[in-house]
């Protein structure tokens, strides 16, 4: 226990993906089985003990200490879990805590009745850090800033293996993953699973480069639209319906109303959308009511409904197609499709193109505003996990671009914490004779190092006013830093003053030579929404 | 062990839960002031926040210790390091006292006791008519390598500090926090370590518990920490090997792997882009709240104070076996409801101008 508490420590408190991978492999190596497992299952949330609700820890504490200092305490830490762990009142005598193992072990079996003397009993034998490590663990939701792509990463970076060979296993193990680690210590074969519909790695696609198409024969490739909606896998496999993101996380529970329609042995690779194939597809803030869901309302499903844009054919009655050539997996698709459900599955069509010009042409003016571009797929790629160079390309609608006023200034973290790297940025409005200034977004990155440290001296040269991390930049018609500024998309926002909400703006370039009162106004924002 | 001032004290003892017997009223020889705790009999203040003619210094710390006073009673030590901080001519006039002696100003008693806070740091009592007031400044219990150990002083007004006076405060054991900065140092040696700790006292400590570890490599400090390390090693504490933390071209892999000890301030400076992948360790009783490390941006908080945490407030109230206590800077609340649940009578004091730790 002790192991696991200074690891959710430091893990909390670790900014970079980087650090939090370190620490992870450390613990995999230091903590022997089935300790580490248990760990992993903590932390990818794997485990559930519904028999242990924080109103209990509560009633406990209270039989402990005065309710007086309890409540200055928790308004003071202002984190249930937290208070607990540190005023619970300490034993005297020195005590090995028990194992997480041991722990885990307790928890599983603990019925609704045993549950307060139980956990009264454990907290006891802890200090605070594992306590709270407890407490989180036994109430569920360590909210550590851990994924469970993240702790993939670190399996996949422990055993030196490429994360889709961990991501393929991951649905039929168990915890403590026993079979799973001695197989990435090279102790044993690849662990062989026998649990249904799991999921396949996906193969994804890279960016066309600058002169990239013009090495390329068009013939060799078909073209699709790219729907913006989200990438998905649905897998049926002896009765066993699954869905899964694109990162092999299963998000079935939010999505009844897609599986509880596919009746078919075959595993899918497609476009996650909200609306009805033939009538609507809707944008993907439509479909951002339905995401991020453990469960959904009936009301959600019936203004919301969602359907599968099928792209790729994995696997069908058992077989798998994965090494054949694109145009014969896309053969198979067309042929099944038909045979799903039509309010819930569809098939994405494909773009006809001569020559590259041709498809640029198309993916500038595509037919359908839920487009973002189109992919680029070689006729005969098999179906490979990862991110392979050359068989597959995504060639996006090119940006919105606007010109916008640097307004504001917060400092980074991590690496970042001793720069100014985040901006707010504005655009002007009102009349033309006397403008203002209002946000419309805040970007991060998109400029190189060299530049962050030029923005970051501007911004320490024209502070106006400090608001603890932040910094307002002096912002006028004669005087002020230009940003350029790329977005994907831009939505209507009640939220906000400018009452419009950028979609993944970035800074592409400082403007340095541009009068700030050049910068654009907030009408070319608004136009952009209205066509 | 407990020091006795004078010798017809006990005759006082059954009286100590009801100090309205006494001829002197506790409120007429301390009070609050705006400028500090004033007593009017012997016409001085205690760690007064504002220039007055006469100033008792509990410490050096700068919200106790201030400049422009007219004369300053204060130990030895506390004297050289308001020198060091404001210059010697700090005050009009300096007097020194040593812990234990007993001077009288205009007929009050007036004797200082090692607090165990920082180096020089004292806890003032003050005596008049048979009524005993200490004033304990800040404090705390936990060993300390760097300063004379908090001695207990029977009284019958204890004035205690508050800074962690809530019950989520129970610092750690000093080693068990350093081991933890080892492990890292080990983990992540491509990136400098910097601790933030305050320069007078948790600095010094820091350095020392980490020699005690077995720590040998030369550790890299702050200007602002030069002239006080200095100090500490002159009164015979030994820092082993310290390196100014100045110019980039002077830092062999940027201080990759090393620990450079500054200001909490620094976090986040342009100071800290000179080392490799700065990982900012703050060494602070408040780094017990996860929400504050985050806040501040460390990543590695270690539970290190100069304060008394809860157990020890509450142990040096019973120890001092006052009838009545003062509260004053920190969480008064809760202090004050420990001692109504213990039946000590007790309030809080509202004295303004005193910092929390390193904040």
């Amino acid at each position: 226990m002790r192991n696991f508490a200074d690891l959710l420590d430091r893990l909390v408190l670790t900014p970079s993906r980087n650090g939090k991978i370190r620490l992870l492999t450390d613990h995999f190596k230091a903590v022997p089985d089935p300790d580490r497992g248990y760990a992993l299952a903590a932390l990818t949330g794997g485990l559930d003990f519904p028999a242990v609700k924080p109103a209990m820890l509560r009633t406990l504490i209270g039989e402990r200490m005065d309710e007086v200092l309890f409540a200055y305490s928790y308004d003071y830490v202002g984190d249930l879990a937290e208070t607990i762990s540190l005023v619970w009142p300490t034993t005297l005598e020195e005590e090995t805590p028990p194992p997480l193992s041991e722990i885990v072990q307790t928890l599983s079996r603990l019925g609704r009745a045993e549950a307060p003397s139980v956990m009264a009993g454990l907290l006891d034998r802890l200090d605070p850090a594992a306590r709270f490590a407890l407490i989180k663990l036994a109430t569920g939701g360590l909210r550590i800033g851990v994924s469970a792509r993240l702790a993939k990463q670190a399996l996949a970076r422990f055993g030196d293996r490429d994360i889709s060979e961990i991501e393929e296993l991951w649905h039929g193990l168990e915890p403590p993953y026993e079979t799973l680690f001695a197989w990435l210590e090279g102790k044993t074969q690849k662990p062989v699973s026998t649990a249904k519909a799991l999921f396949r790695p996906v193969m994804l696609a890279h960016p066309v480069g600058d002169g990239e198409l013009s090495k390329l024969d068009p013939a060799d490739y078909v073209a699709e639209w790219k729907w913006d909606g989200i990438r998905v896998q649905a897998v049926c496999e002896d009765g066993v319906k699954r869905l899964y993101s694109r990162t092999g996380d299963d998000i079935s529970g939010a999505f009844p109303d897609l599986l509880s329609s596919f009746e078919a042995e075959m595993t899918l690779d497609g476009e996650l959308l909200v609306g009805k194939p033939d009538l609507r597809t809707g944008t993907f803030s439509d479909l951002q009511q339905r995401l991020n869901r453990k469960t959904v309302s009936k009301k959600m499903l019936g203004e919301y409904p969602v359907f599968l844009r099928c792209y790729d054919l994995l696997q069908a009655e058992g077989e798998d197609l994965r090494a054949l050539p694109f145009i014969q997996r896309r053969a198979a698709l067309q042929e099944r499709i038909s045979g799903l459900s039509q309010d819930r599955f569809d098939l994405s069509p494909l773009v006809d193109f001569t020559s590259w010009e041709d498809l640029d042409a198309k993916r500038r003016a595509p037919p359908h505003p839920v487009i973002e571009g189109v992919m680029l797929k070689r006729r005969d790629s098999s179906y490979v996990p990862g991110r392979p160079k050359g068989p597959w390309f995504k060639w996006k609608r090119d940006p919105f671009i606007i010109d916008a006023v640097l307004l504001y200034a917060q400092r980074g973290h991590g690496k970042r914490s001793s720069y100014y790297s985040d901006y707010t940025f504005g655009v002007w409005t009102g009349p033309e004779d006397a403008p203002e200034l209002v946000p419309v977004g805040k970007a991060y990155f998109g400029f190189t190092d060299e530049e962050l440290k030029q923005i970051d001296k501007y911004v320490r040269d024209n502070t106006i006013e400090r608001f603890g991390p932040v910094r307002s930049v002096r912002a006028e018609r004669d005087r002020g830093l230009v940003l350029e500024i790329a977005f994907e998309g831009l939505n209507r926002s009640t939220r906000h003053k400018s009452g419009v909400a950028m979609r993944f703006p970035r800074i592409s370039r400082l403007r340095w030579d541009k009068p700030a009162a050049e910068a654009d106004r907030l009408e070319t924002l608004t136009s952009m929404l209205d066509s | 062990m407990l020091p006795e001032i004078s010798p017809d004290k006990s005759d006082f003892r059954c009286l100590k839960n009801d100090l309205s017997s006494y001829l002197m009223k506790p409120q007429n020889l301390l009070q609050p002031r705006p400028a500090g705790l004033y007593c009017p009999p012997g016409d001085f203040y205690i760690d007064p926040v504002r220039p007055v003619e006469r100033a008792l210094i509990t410490h050096g710390h700068a919200d106790h210790a201030r400049a422009g006073h007219g004369q300053v009673l204060a130990t030895k030590q506390t004297l050289d390091i308001m020198a060091l901080r404001y210059g010697t001519n700090f005050a009009r006039s300096r007097q020194a006292i040593s812990y234990g002696e007993t001077l009288t100003l205009d007929g009050v008693g007036v004797s200082f006791h090692p607090a165990g806070h920082v180096l020089g740091s004292a806890q003032i009592a003050v005596e008049k008519s048979g009524l005993r007031i200490v004033a304990s400044g800040d404090y705390k219990r936990h060993p300390d390598q760097t300063c004379a150990a908090f001695e207990p002083v029977r009284c019958d007004v204890f004035i205690t500090e508050a800074t962690f006076g809530l019950p989520v405060f129970v610092h750690p054991d000093p080693s068990q926090e350093i081991r933890r900065l080892t492990a890292s140092l080990m983990q992540f040696p491509e990136r400098a370590h910097i601790l933030g700790a305050y320069s007078l006292g948790k600095a010094q400590r820091v350095i020392k518990l980490l020699r005690i570890a077995g720590y040998n490599t030369p550790i890299l400090i702050h200007g602002a920490l030069e002239k006080l390390c200095r100090y500490y090693e002159g009164q015979g504490i030994d820092l082993g090997e310290l390196e100014p933390a100045t110019v980039e071209k002077d830092l062999a892999d940027r201080a990759a792997g090393r620990v450079i000890v500054a200001p909490p301030s620094v976090f986040g400076e342009r100071w800290t882009r000179r080392f490799a992948d700065p990982l900012n360790v703050f060494v602070s009783g408040w780094m017990r709240i996860r929400q504050r490390a985050k806040q501040r941006g460390v990543e590695l908080p270690l539970i290190l104070s100069d304060h008394a945490d809860w157990n020890e407030l509450i142990a040096t109230i019973r120890e001092t076996e006052a009838g009545e206590v003062w509260v004053t800077h920190g969480r008064e609340e809760a202090i004050v409801r420990w001692c109504e649940l213990n039946g000590i009578k007790a309030r809080p004091l509202n004295l303004v101008g005193y910092e929390d730790e390193a904040e």
